[in-house]
């Protein structure tokens, strides 16, 4: 693996913990839901630079794709802010 | 606050274990045997070129059939709880604009398509009869999103998933009929790299595909008519 793309790998890890932490925390449920799809994402991406393309369509046609537009479906449902 | 410290204590000792295995065992190094059996073995006992498929389908055949199954119930179960909440409330709903309902004509066939490609071609490219019919539901979305005087005919997705689904289950009778085992390989290796070889392979892909297509896109449906009911 060249350095260029270790040094992308390692922001777009750094990127991931980013969007894992405002999914903890953020009381917005849609931004979670946003978050946790960019989350997905970029693991898709990871995927592929790790030579596992299988996995990486699987991640980001059901993580990013499917569960995202479920989450949203639900979240209108439901409510959007989260409680204390 | 005894709570939080808790949570902290399990972090940490997780965290522990964790870092312990990543210092010791070397990130990408080719350790375990049976990854090398597989990848080295793959092409000349299935006649698949790619190792991910030939293992999903063949080699965990069984396993495969578990997954879709668990699939299914996943979405038996949230129809079933589903259904008892359809309240009747309307709601001011907002008209699809006009790119997404030109977009949409134009990316509904496309979409279907590539998925259709997905599943056709998974034991050669990259891909499955998982990610395949979640690309063709993820075109039904666009549709339901698009269009929502639109509605899939439910029992024909019933009746197509069935169909599917013991298609699947035949498919490992025949291999236990004519080589003694479930979903074993009665059709052979064919020549690898072309479309028409590897057994069974794309046919089990196939039926995966269409099964998990209109299994996720009645779930997609159900999850819109009660929010349509709202």
């Amino acid at each position: 693996m060249s350095t260029l793309v270790l040094y992308l790998a390692l922001a777009m890890a750094i990127l991931m913990l980013v969007g894992a932490f405002v999914v903890v925390v953020t009381k917005d449920l849609l931004v979670a839901v946003i978050a946790s799809a960019v989350v997905d994402l970029v693991l898709a991406i990871l995927f592929y630079i790790l030579q596992a393309p299988d996995v990486a369509i699987t991640q980001a046609s059901i993580g990013a794709g499917l569960t995202t537009a479920i989450f949203v479906v639900v979240v209108r449902k439901t409510k959007r802010f989260e409680d204390d | 606050m005894i709570r939080k410290l808790f949570v902290l204590f399990l972090l940490v000792i997780v965290g522990f274990f964790l870092a312990s295995v990543v210092v010791s065992v070397p990130f990408g190094a080719e350790k375990t045997i049976v990854g090398r059996y597989y990848l080295n073995n793959t092409i000349g006992e299935t006649g698949g070129v790619n190792a991910v498929t030939s293992i999903v389908v063949l080699y965990r055949g069984f396993d495969t059939l578990g997954e879709v199954t668990v699939l299914f119930l996943a979405a038996t179960g949230l129809a079933a709880i589903l259904a008892n909440t359809r309240e009747r409330r309307k709601k001011h709903k907002e008209k699809p604009s006009l790119i997404m309902r030109v977009g949409t004509d134009y990316l509904f066939p496309a979409a279907i398509v590539f998925g259709s490609y997905i599943f056709l071609h998974g034991h050669l490219t990259p891909g499955g009869g998982f990610p395949g019919g979640v690309v063709i539901a993820s075109g039904f979305l666009m549709l339901f999103l698009a269009q929502w005087h639109y509605k899939a005919d439910e029992l024909w997705l019933k009746v197509v998933e069935s169909l599917a689904g013991m298609t699947y289950v035949l498919i490992g009778l025949i291999g236990l009929w004519k080589l003694g085992t479930f979903l074993g390989n009665f059709l052979g290796k064919g020549t690898p790299n072309m479309l028409l070889s590897a057994g069974i392979i794309p046919l089990i892909y196939i039926v995966i595909g269409i099964k998990v297509g209109s299994e996720m896109t009645g779930l997609l449906q159900n999850l819109r008519e009660t929010t349509e009911n709202e």
